[in-house]
């Protein structure tokens, strides 16, 4: 059996910066493998100790950059990686989910693999619609903000819980092969040992071009543009309390006694 | 031109984001001197219909296929709606249940898919207003195309007013049962216990700033001397720190207590959806910029490890 784990880097904001054109100033970002993908490639790797003859493959659309996320999945688990990446695509301002799904189904059509984990969002862009295009490109099943997962290999079938909102989980059979978008909080991400760290080293880590995937670049075509990005302004009239953390709470307790509180 | 919203539902009730979908409709076909329709597939069809007759809406169409959602059956609905009414822009919630089919019938359909939009403007295209990197700034994305699927974050949009006199018409599909490769067994609520964080009058609530699980101690000690209970955000649950039960947020409880202390909390949309009824919201964030402070009504910038047992001594804890 094979599972394939999409693996993204993603961009964080620092708490004080700037905005360059359409994006923040690179000088404010610092780049970490995608929570969300971190339980996806968690869930992986714990099919593949239940059982033998499992061999868990990620697949990142990324620059150079993003190895570093990339080795940090093969040191908890992953057997291999395949990286996404050519000038074609580092050209384009906005990746967005489709033109993603794209060039992961080009990856999965090459690896045929049983069932694909994707993290339900990224952190920075948080389109949240990758997993589903790209199950619908391949023509698999599928099932969207998975919070618990019982594979059936045999019958053919992953039960799911689907985290709804207010509490509520939905209890789904999808058919396999099938794309699962996993939810934080499915399994507890381990850290990666110093042994695996070693072994990521050397473990497969393959770069494709548009052109090794069999595509041009017609797959990256989008109508999407982003023609602004600002920073939201604030709506709040918090009263913020200044002077230090003895002053501050000094003042804010003396608010929390006239609302009756710790009275 | 038409515009085509779906509702959704959920155990024999219509959503909220329903209507706010219609409300958002409306402002889409104003703009774009289109015709608004709704569709709603499953439930009770017939009381969701009447329900969807909304201000601006000339149309209702009803799809009665299955009691709950199921998405291969909400795809290929939404297909068969899609050719016959021919919409220029496809309106979804995006909620959990709209991420688990707008994507695919955006693929299905060959429509241009944007998501999580917080505004919407037609000014020739049609642009689109998100937010990125947890909310810390906002884009517009603008879809140089003359079709488009667009799925809404709840809450943002005013509910179309109850009224009108749209036209309520079943709508035939033909499923395709081969088609149907997934089936909803059932549904069950997340785990008890023995707080509801719901019934209390005065939250401490802890998020990721905590940092480590050892630190919850000056969140309990703080909680004892207020005389409060202790609840989270979602990274803390997700860690296993405390139970779901004392979560938060859109996929956890909605909390509207006298006074809700966000210790070590951004403000997420998803946490800031469950607790923004609360009467007196106050913040502790070393971020000036954490989107919590846009709903504070107080709010210390600093370091929750000094400030937090600051603020227990001045309780006498």
């Amino acid at each position: 059996m094979k599972v394939l784990v999409t693996v993204t880097d993603v961009a964080v904001v620092d708490d004080e910066f700037e905005i360059d054109g359409l994006d923040v100033d690179e000088r404010y970002l610092t780049y970490e493998l995608n929570e969300w993908d971190d339980y996806a490639v968690e869930e992986a790797v714990q099919i593949a100790e239940a059982s033998d003859d499992v061999e868990v493959v990620t697949v990142t659309v990324g620059p150079e950059r993003s190895e570093e996320a990339i080795r940090k999945a093969l040191a908890k688990g992953a057997d291999r990686a395949v990286r996404v990446w050519d000038d074609a695509i580092a050209g384009r301002d906005l990746l967005d989910a489709e033109t993603k799904a794209d060039l992961l189904a080009a990856v999965a059509r090459e690896e045929d693999p049983d069932l694909i984990l994707s993290g339900v969002q990224s952190g920075d862009d948080s389109f949240a619609a990758t997993g589903v295009t790209l199950a619908e490109k391949l023509g698999d099943e599928w099932a969207a903000v998975v919070n618990q997962l019982d594979l059936d290999t045999e019958g053919g079938v992953a039960s799911v819980h689907r985290e709804l909102e207010g509490g509520v989980e939905e209890l789904t059979d999808v058919e396999l092969p099938a794309v699962l978008t996993i939810q934080t909080g499915i399994n507890e991400p381990r850290y990666a040992s110093l042994r695996g760290i070693r072994q990521a080293q050397n473990k497969p880590l393959d770069v494709k071009g548009l052109a090794d995937l069999g595509l041009d670049e017609t797959a990256l075509e989008t109508p999407l543009r982003r023609t602004a990005t600002y920073e939201p302004e604030s709506e709040g009239e918090a009263t913020v309390f200044e002077g230090g953390p003895d002053e501050a709470a000094g003042e804010l307790a003396a608010i929390l006694r006239e609302q009756g509180v710790g009275q | 031109m038409t515009v085509l919203a779906v509702a959704e539902h959920r155990r024999g009730e219509l959503r909220d984001v329903s209507h706010e979908l219609a409300g958002a409709g409306r402002e889409v076909a104003e703009a774009t001197d289109s015709e608004l329709h709704l569709a709603v597939v499953g439930g009770d069809v017939e009381s969701f219909g009447e329900e969807l007759v909304r201000e601006g809406v000339d149309r209702v169409h009803t799809v009665d296929r299955g009691e709950e959602f199921n998405h291969d059956v909400s795809v290929q609905a939404v297909e068969q709606l899609a050719a016959e009414l021919d919409p220029d822009y496809l309106l979804l919630p995006h909620t959990v249940n709209g991420l688990d089919y707008a994507p695919a019938v955006a693929e299905r359909l060959g429509l241009p898919l944007v998501t999580d939009a917080v505004d919407l403007a037609v000014d020739g295209n049609l642009v689109v207003t998100r937010e990125m990197y947890g909310s810390k700034v906002e884009t517009t994305v603008e879809v140089d195309a003359d079709r488009a699927a667009v799925t809404l974050r709840p809450a943002e949009w005013p509910a179309a007013p109850k009224g009108g006199d749209a036209a309520v018409e079943p709508f035939d599909v033909t499923i395709d049962e081969s088609a149907v490769r997934s089936t909803v067994t059932g549904f069950e609520e997340a785990a008890g216990g023995d707080v509801d964080i719901a019934e209390a009058d005065v939250l401490v609530s802890v998020g990721r700033g905590i940092e480590e699980e050892d630190n919850l101690d000056i969140i309990f000690d703080l909680a004892e001397a207020l005389d409060a209970t202790v609840s989270a955000s979602r990274p803390v649950v997700d860690n296993g720190w405390l139970p779901k039960n004392r979560q938060v947020g859109q996929s956890g409880k909605v909390v509207t207590p006298d006074v809700y202390i966000a210790v070590g909390i951004s403000g997420a949309v998803q946490h800031v959806a469950g607790m923004k009824g609360a009467d007196t919201i106050i913040a502790i964030n070393k971020d000036p910029n954490a989107p919590i402070f846009d709903i504070a009504d107080y709010g210390i910038v600093d370091d929750l490890f000094d400030v937090v047992p600051a603020l227990t001594e001045e309780f006498g804890g």
